[in-house]
């Protein structure tokens, strides 16, 4: 049986093809959106319009075709699993299919960002239909050759074959299929009839990466580029007195030394302003050099003079302050059901918990950097940034320009985990360049990386739940984070919806440090303090932590509650394949396991961490970890990414520490703060829900579990129940290896 | 500014620069051979990993003044098309996710396995502590290492 998806726009507009002067048909499409009326196909492969178009597909008249992947690569593999769902319906083989980087962003570019997830969720549906419609446009070519009715013809591995058994290549009805009309109410092919999605695909850009090959932002070079390292204030909330050139200008290498900051701070007194602008608004001094090392040496060499202009703030008295928003009463609550007071009041017995952790940056291998060339015609940025719509927008604003002169190509990025998002390196990129009229690029050291970073806040939670005959009865989740809060549905997720009387209350606390989006934002953290407390609870009742969870899974199922996010029974699956594939039931001697069952960011997740004693030293062995992701597009690429994932949710949660004291950080660079390292690693073995639901994202729903497995698994261990992170600094047994 | 003259990959180089240039910029910046990454420059992170004279180094580690005379080998030159074992195995498994790291971690694997040809798996996990991966691809490159070991020996 063949789908037909329920379309949000008409077929008709959403994509447009054209045939190119070079030969070859080409398509252009809009993620969501009708195309324009005024929209106009290039017949120039070189003149490839993004204003119009979110992607192209290129099928040339050797039926080879080539697919400018239209999402930010950040390592999350959709520059693979995106153009395979368009391989798919399009019936073409992979090896025919050659991908190639979305150039470049301008307004309508609608999901080119990487962040949350989303980017498999949100194209599965567009990238498919598609596909598909372009394969039909190719058949209803070929049968109109043939002068038979296009039902009768098939296309496979980029061959069609009418009834008679004559075939065609794509390529040899290209030309014909340009020019005829987009097919409405295009079949779509059944998930059994796959024979691409859900193989293994390898990493499109795999040889250049072993062969190291330019790839990445900071491998960009222009001819005439000049580069520039900044000097940013040294703590959060200072601002540039006076600075002394003389040493850095006289170090070889060094070309000038400018001052910038003018134009973000001329754009903040503007009204609608992306925030991210905040960013980048201080006064900076910038060297310029013939090298990346010579603008290091001379960026060293400024003396510079600044001022606090707010309250220095330290790691004691954030904790502080947190601990006294917890206690207090300026809470927003985010979701109440029944009555939490009346269920405490009640209750045989309350339990209350508190759970912190720190600041963290993001870490990304390669520093933030990009490259710019602004001249009196056209602006050029190229560089790795996860949201290049936003960020070319804000240039233009801030350097008085039309979106029409800015044109931005993206690059392969060393990391995002959320820092990518914000464009503040690309709007001082920009600026540098508009002082100086010359092409720059903008390299950030490690130090700069760390120090003036856009970091996982510190946030708190306090947990109580009330228990009366043996039930719970009550869950009070409180949040106190810093510069704010859990947003949009998490307060919907598990347990809500499964204890009668249950409330989430948040609170902030506002700092002059920037903080933004982690690696699964406040699931991140949240999930180690709720699965960590449903444990504790689990052991108060007498009950078997995954009998408990299942338990409370039934209390939902047949909700009418449709503000409740997770599915009980894709709850379910992944417990029990955890519980079986990880042999939860019968542990082996020596071996204490830790279970936990989340999910977050659409996907549902349950891990199982095993860990022994070696030497009274409690040592991570491995995890098991069931994944409900619907649709596993390519398992090769999913597998890596659930991987990733776990073992970055175990190494932040072990080691994973960031203390400010008057307002900078206290460590700067690999030496002072602790990453995950290989031999640290646990072994991860990855089992998938077999379904044919639609895809949903992997990048980051894996981190959440992991910590909260660890900790229970070590409680198990050694008897020591953990409550904050790092856990290597908040337990007895120092070195814990993996 | 000084001149110096150093063999990589085979080839003389001939690079002006300042004495303290680490041979991580010179390699980048002057001799537009960008597959030896910038990463910490503190010699703690492993992105930026060279062969001199066989061993793994960090070359941010290392100045221009200190390598006349010596064999530098960088990705570009472990191969000419990629098919050294390591690099082959690092294909085989499909390793990286964002990519940025794995040619130190190919630079740290191959010095490895000429040195010690049959290595056991906590071997193999003690050759690449000191590189980091931030997508903690820790397993797969685990699994890489032990796959060019086996392919090499045969």
């Amino acid at each position: 049986m063949s789908t037909l998806i329920p379309s949000k726009f008409s077929r008709r507009s959403f994509l447009r093809t054209s045939s190119l002067t070079s030969g070859g048909m080409l398509i252009g499409f809009n993620f969501f959106t009708a195309c324009k009326d005024t929209a106009v196909m290039p017949v120039d492969i070189s003149k490839l319009n993004y204003n119009d178009f979110n992607a192209f597909i290129k099928i040339a008249d050797n039926g080879m075709v080539t697919i400018f992947s239209p999402n930010p690569e950040i390592g999350q593999g959709v520059k693979t699993s995106m153009p395979m769902i368009i391989a798919e319906e399009l019936e073409v083989p992979w090896e025919h299919v050659h991908v190639a980087q979305g150039v470049l962003d301008t307004e309508n570019y609608v999901r080119q960002v990487a962040g949350g997830s989303q980017s498999i969720r949100f194209g599965w549906d567009a990238l498919r239909q598609t596909g598909a419609t372009a394969r039909q446009m190719l058949v209803n070519a070929a049968a109109t050759k043939w002068k038979v009715d296009p039902s009768t013809c098939t296309a496979k591995k980029g061959i069609i074959t009418n009834s008679k058994g004559e075939t065609l290549g794509y390529g040899d009805v290209v030309k014909e299929a340009a020019g005829m009309e987009v097919p409405e109410n295009v079949a779509l092919k059944d998930p059994k009839e796959y024979t691409l999605i859900g193989t293994d695909v390898g990493n499109v850009d795999i040889d250049k990466i072993i062969t190291g090959k330019p790839l990445f932002g900071l491998d960009y070079k222009a001819e005439g580029m000049v580069y520039a390292a900044v000097l940013r204030p040294p703590a959060f909330g200072q601002t540039l007195v006076s600075y002394d050139e003389t040493a850095a200008k006289a170090t070889p290498g060094v070309i000038d030394v400018i001052k910038i900051g003018s134009k973000a701070q001329e754009m903040m007194t503007k009204e609608d302003v992306n925030w991210t602008v905040k960013l980048a608004q201080s006064e900076k001094v910038v060297v310029l050099a013939k090298n990346t090392w010579a603008a290091m040496q001379g960026k060293k060499a400024i003396n510079a003079v600044w001022e606090q202009s707010t309250t220095p703030e330290s790691t004691a008295l954030h904790q502080q302050k947190l601990l006294d928003l917890l206690n207090g009463n300026k809470f927003k609550t985010l979701r109440k059901d029944g009555d939490i007071k009346k269920a405490f009041s009640k209750a045989d017995k309350v339990i209350e918990r508190t759970y912190e952790s720190p600041f963290l940056p993001h870490n990304c291998m390669e520093p933030m950097n990009f490259y710019a060339n602004v001249t009196d015609e056209k602006i050029h940025l190229v560089g790795p940034v996860q949201t290049p719509a936003d960020a070319a927008a804000t240039v233009a604003a801030m350097l008085g320009r039309d979106m029409a002169d800015v044109r931005l190509e993206m690059t392969r990025m060393g990391g995002g985990f959320g820092r990518r998002l914000y464009g503040d390196f690309v709007y001082e990129a920009a600026e540098i360049s508009d002082t100086i009229k010359k092409p720059i690029k903008m390299v950030s050291s490690r130090e700069d990386d760390m120090t003036t970073g856009v970091y996982r806040p510190a946030i708190t939670y306090r947990i109580s739940a009330s228990i009366k005959d043996g039930e719970i009865t009550g869950y009070h989740l409180k949040e106190a984070a810093i510069n704010g809060n859990m947003y949009g549905l998490i307060p919907n997720f598990f347990p809500a919806g499964a204890i009668e009387n249950y409330q989430v209350d948040a609170a902030s606390y506002d700092s002059s440090i920037t903080t933004g989006a982690w690696r699964a934002p406040y699931t991140n953290f949240l999930a180690f303090a709720e699965q960590n407390f449903i444990d504790e609870l689990a052991h108060e009742l007498d009950k078997d932590p995954v009998a408990l969870r299942l338990a409370l899974l039934q209390k939902v199922k047949g909700s009418t509650d449709d503000r409740i996010q997770y599915s009980p029974e894709r709850m379910e699956d992944v417990i029990h394949l955890a519980v079986e594939k990880s042999g939860y039931q019968t542990p082996k001697e020596g071996v204490y396991q830790g279970f936990c069952a989340y999910y977050c960011h659409n996907t549902h997740v349950a891990e199982v961490a095993d860990v022994v004693m070696e030497n009274n030293t409690p040592v991570i062995k491995k995890i098991t970890v069931a994944v409900d992701c619907g649709i596993v597009v390519n398992p090769l690429g999913a597998l890596n990414q659930v991987e990733g994932g776990v073992v970055d949710g175990v190494g932040h949660a072990m080691y994973g520490d960031f203390k400010f004291n008057d307002s900078t950080p206290a460590s700067n660079n690999y030496d002072g703060y602790r990453l995950i390292r290989n031999g640290e690693a646990p072994k991860v073995e990855t089992h998938f829900v077999k379904n044919t639901l639609s895809p949903t994202g992997l990048g980051e729903p894996t981190l959440p579990p992991a910590g909260a497995a660890i900790a229970i698994a070590i409680q198990k261990a050694t008897g020591n129940r953990l409550y904050k992170q790092p856990f290597v600094s908040n337990m007895k047994a120092k070195n814990i290896l993996g | 500014m000084p001149t110096y003259n150093l063999t990589i990959n085979g080839k003389p180089q001939t690079i002006e620069a300042t004495a303290d240039m680490p041979l991580l910029w010179a390699l980048r910046d002057e001799l537009d051979m960008v597959g030896t990454k910038y990463g910490c420059g503190i010699g703690q992170c492993g992105a930026c990993t060279v062969h001199v004279n066989g061993n793994a180094t960090r070359s941010c580690q290392l100045q221009v003044s200190q390598l006349e005379g010596k064999e530098i080998t960088t990705i570009e030159g472990l191969s000419e098309d990629g098919s050294h074992p390591v690099q082959k195995a690092w294909k085989e498994v499909d390793v990286p996710q964002c990519g940025y790291c794995q040619a130190g971690q190919i630079m740290t694997a191959s010095a490895f396995l000429d040195k010690n040809p049959n290595p056991s798996e906590q071997e193999i996990k003690n050759a690449m502590h000191g590189n980091i991966c931030r997508c903690a691809a820790y397993n797969r490159i685990q699994q890489a290492v032990a796959i060019a070991a086996e392919n090499k020996s045969v």
